[in-house]
């Protein structure tokens, strides 16, 4: 019964997702109120039936009612219940309601809250919603129906890939959903804007807040990957330049570069078609990244499912969205009348390098992620794009961009001299000379990239808390905290990434209980092995004593196994100092009784995990900022 | 200076970045793009030495050779027409075994033995690399 009503609940949303569609299209259009009155109680009405479908899947998943396939197929009593209960979003099915659940949200958290556009406009931009979450809701419906029934029922389900067995699961795919589905908001403000010919501040301050929560999600969700993929995998590598890992970067470059943008547009009105086509891109970024993920094309713990139907629904979708998108777009361009004037020397002119410098980060990573796919399609050519492309083509790029960094925050709105700004970098200039030099007498064999990326963290450090200068710290908008914080996380992700790729130690050996190795400024002993039990796994645990100095620890690294479904995993055991992270893994015995271990030491390793988490940090006081002073703006409108 | 000037500026600045960028994914591309070969590939065209590529296959039955250092392991990949041998000097991963898919990342050294660097072994027993799903049924088909 859940399940049929779980069904039901669907098919009625997608009926209203396309009343909402054909309401507010044929109401603008005709000019007809009563039509145009509907729209926003149907998008309120579509979020809780969506709400209600994916609350029954959750109810399926902890009760383990195998007669639903998708159940029988991920789930499995003996789970603990937090993996039954974030198990519901570790397939495809699961995920793709979770999806089309948040994005119904989202359109009625439009529909509820914002006030400040224009009418039409906010009509136009939830048919946009709603047409997006058609697309979503066929794909479900006719491609991957989560509540399909299996008969007859099974008497266990085959579990849950132990790699997902953790409780990261249970926020890393919502964390990124949101953040794809806040810049499908962007994008519908920005269809629904050129619609009815509305591009203006206006439609950029209904659209910001949308934005920065995306982005700040994006940020938070790439930043717990890579630190899911540092521990859980046990390679002792933070970034792989992995095509999944690409599909959250792209998105979030485009939406950093969004963000700036629609700044320039709210508070300067400029960059009007440029904001606009940014959001456009942001927005087609997600939908690659759902492509990429969730088609299957891609050998990866998120492929769940091999069926070329499904990836090609994705990519006719994927076509029909951006090329639409852009038909729109190139329609209605020249309606965007042009917004105020800057000079190229100027915050604006800064900003607008940032943007380009960031949309070629962005086009060259698509380019190596999507090359291998193209080329084998079209000459059946398998070929891999790895890491040393990507260092090699987007690298130089981050380090120029780092240095526009350095003197965009320090510029004029406007127009401004740049013999001004001498004075203005002098402190910044000096503390990456003063890196230089320390990094050239310390470690004189050092590589270029880290060289640079260490020299010029310093510089970005310097020169963003160079605007809170001569400020009154008190009476700072929230706003500025926001960009201060953000920039230096910054600068300090960038100072962990280098000293880690620079100052490494690595030590691979086959050890026997007993004997001691070395591995930077540890020595570590090697003292027994012992058998361990879970609740549905066994695993060989190692014991190793850790000593430095007076000080020693004891770590553990396990080498699990999973039994269902049976599958082995490596718990690698992480131990942070102040000054970096151990990491030992324990590796596989040999008849000679020996045991291999493979021992890092990553200096300063955590800054890198930091630094994202300050990024956020910083957007998430930026969005509290803008509300705040948006509401008094608003509450002053309402007295006067 | 006029808003159209500022425009043209503009414009020509993002088209300078965006030929830029694509220039330097051209040239990294074409020396950095790692070639995925199956052991029937391997033995058929020759793949220089010292080149950046995967190797793709079954670990053959009864290959798996450790070395007396203790991590370093040897063996052999398959795709039931042509046979790699391999060597790896790091932990296997946790579902490296015979009779199953794997993808080394490497390169072949003179003596055509394929040096890895890297280990991909299939995520849990439902999932096979399409990559090697596809050497697979190639080689199958050969073989017929």
């Amino acid at each position: 019964m859940i399940a049929e009503a779980g069904l039901a609940a669907l098919w009625l949303s997608a009926a209203l997702a396309a009343l909402q569609l054909v309401l507010g299209a044929v109401g603008l259009r005709g000019g007809r109120e009563d039509m145009l009155a509907a729209v926003r109680p149907i998008a309120l009405a579509q979020a809780v039936l969506t709400v209600l479908a994916f609350v029954l899947l959750i109810v399926l998943f902890l009760r383990v009612d195998l007669s639903v396939a998708l159940v029988a197929a991920n789930d499995h009593s003996a789970k603990p219940w937090l993996y039954k209960f974030a198990g519901t979003w570790g397939n495809h099915e699961g995920s793709m309601l979770m999806w089309v659940t948040i994005l119904a949200v989202a359109g009625a958290a439009v529909a509820l809250l914002e006030r400040r556009l224009e009418d039409r406009t906010l009509i136009a931009t939830l048919a946009a919603q709603a047409a997006i979450g058609l697309g979503f809701y066929g794909f479900l419906l006719f491609a991957s129906n989560p509540f399909a029934r299996l008969d007859p029922a099974p008497a266990e389900g085959q579990g849950l890939n132990p790699l997902l067995q953790d409780p990261g699961l249970a926020f890393h795919p919502p964390t990124l959903y949101l953040g794809y589905v806040g810049l499908s908001v962007a994008f519908s403000f920005a269809v629904g804007a050129l619609v009815t010919r509305d591009v203006g501040p206006a439609f950029a301050r209904a659209m910001r807040p949308w934005v920065l929560g995306a982005w700040i999600l994006l940020t938070l969700g790439i930043t717990a990957g890579s630190y899911w993929a540092y521990y859980e995998l046990g390679w002792g590598g933070w970034w792989f330049w992995d095509p999944v890992e690409n599909a959250s970067l792209m998105p979030w470059l485009a939406a950093t570069a969004l963000l700036h943008s629609v700044t320039v547009l709210a508070t300067r009105d400029g960059l009007r078609a440029w904001t606009v086509m940014l959001a456009v891109v942001a927005f087609s970024m997600s939908m690659v990244g759902t492509f990429l993920v969730r088609s299957g094309i891609l050998t990866s713990v998120h492929a769940f499912a091999v069926d070329p139907r499904r990836g090609g629904f994705i990519l006719v979708l994927l076509a029909l969205y951006i090329g639409g998108a852009l038909a729109l777009f190139a329609a209605r361009v020249g309606t965007v009348r042009e917004g105020s004037r800057f000079d190229p020397v100027s915050r604006e002119g800064a900003l607008v390098i940032n943007n380009l410098l960031l949309t070629a980060i962005l086009g060259i990573v698509l380019v190596g992620t999507l090359y291998p796919l193209a080329a084998e399609s079209l000459t059946g050519e398998k070929l891999s794009v790895g890491p040393p492309y990507f260092n090699a083509a987007a690298g130089p790029l981050a380090l120029i961009l780092m240095v526009v960094m350095v003197i965009g925050p320090l510029l004029r709105w406007r127009r401004d001299e740049l013999r001004n700004l001498a004075g203005r970098i002098a402190l910044p200039c000096l503390l990456a000379s003063l890196a230089l030099l320390a990094v050239v007498l310390l470690a004189p064999d050092i590589s270029i990239l880290p060289l640079l990326g260490l020299v010029f963290a310093a510089g970005v450090a310097a020169a963003s808390i160079a605007p809170l200068w001569k400020r009154n710290l008190r009476r700072t908008p929230l706003f500025i905290w926001g960009m201060v914080i953000s920039h230096l996380g910054i600068a300090v992700s960038v100072a962990g990434m280098a000293s880690e790729s620079a100052f490494t130690r690595e030590r691979l050996v086959a050890a026997r209980i007993g004997e001691t190795e070395q591995v930077g400024p540890y020595s570590v002993r090697f003292d027994a092995v012992t058998p361990v039990a879970g609740p549905n796994w066994t695993a060989i645990e190692g014991t190793l004593t850790a000593m430095r100095g007076d000080t020693s620890f004891e770590l553990k690294p396990e080498a699990r196994a999973f039994w269902a479904p049976p599958t082995e995993t490596n718990e690698a055991a992480i131990r942070t100092a102040l000054d970096g992270q151990l990491y030992v893994v324990l590796g596989k015995s040999d008849e000679q009784g020996r045991w291999q271990l493979r021992l890092w030491w990553k200096p300063f390793v955590t800054l890198i995990w930091a630094g994202g988490a300050m990024i956020a940090l910083g957007g998430a006081l930026a969005l509290i900022g803008r509300l705040r002073r948006e509401r008094k703006a608003a509450l002053r409108e309402a007295w006067a | 200076m006029k808003a159209k000037h500022q425009r043209l500026i503009l414009l020509l600045l993002a088209v300078v970045a965006m030929i830029g960028a694509v220039l330097l994914a051209m040239s990294a591309l074409k020396d950095q793009a790692a070639y995925f070969y199956t052991p029937s590939d391997a033995a058929r065209e020759h793949v220089e030495p010292g080149r950046a590529v995967r190797l793709g296959g079954m670990v053959a039955d009864k290959s798996i050779v450790h070395d007396p250092d203790g991590v370093t392991t040897r063996f052999v990949v398959t795709d039931g027409a042509s046979t790699v041998a391999v060597r790896f000097t790091g932990i296997t991963p946790d579902l490296f075994k015979e009779n199953s898919g794997v993808v080394a990342e490497g390169a072949f050294e003179q003596d055509g033995t394929f040096v890895a660097t890297n280990i991909l072994a299939k995520h849990d027993e439902r999932y096979m690399p399409p990559q090697v799903a596809g050497a697979m049924h190639e080689s199958k088909s050969l073989e017929k």
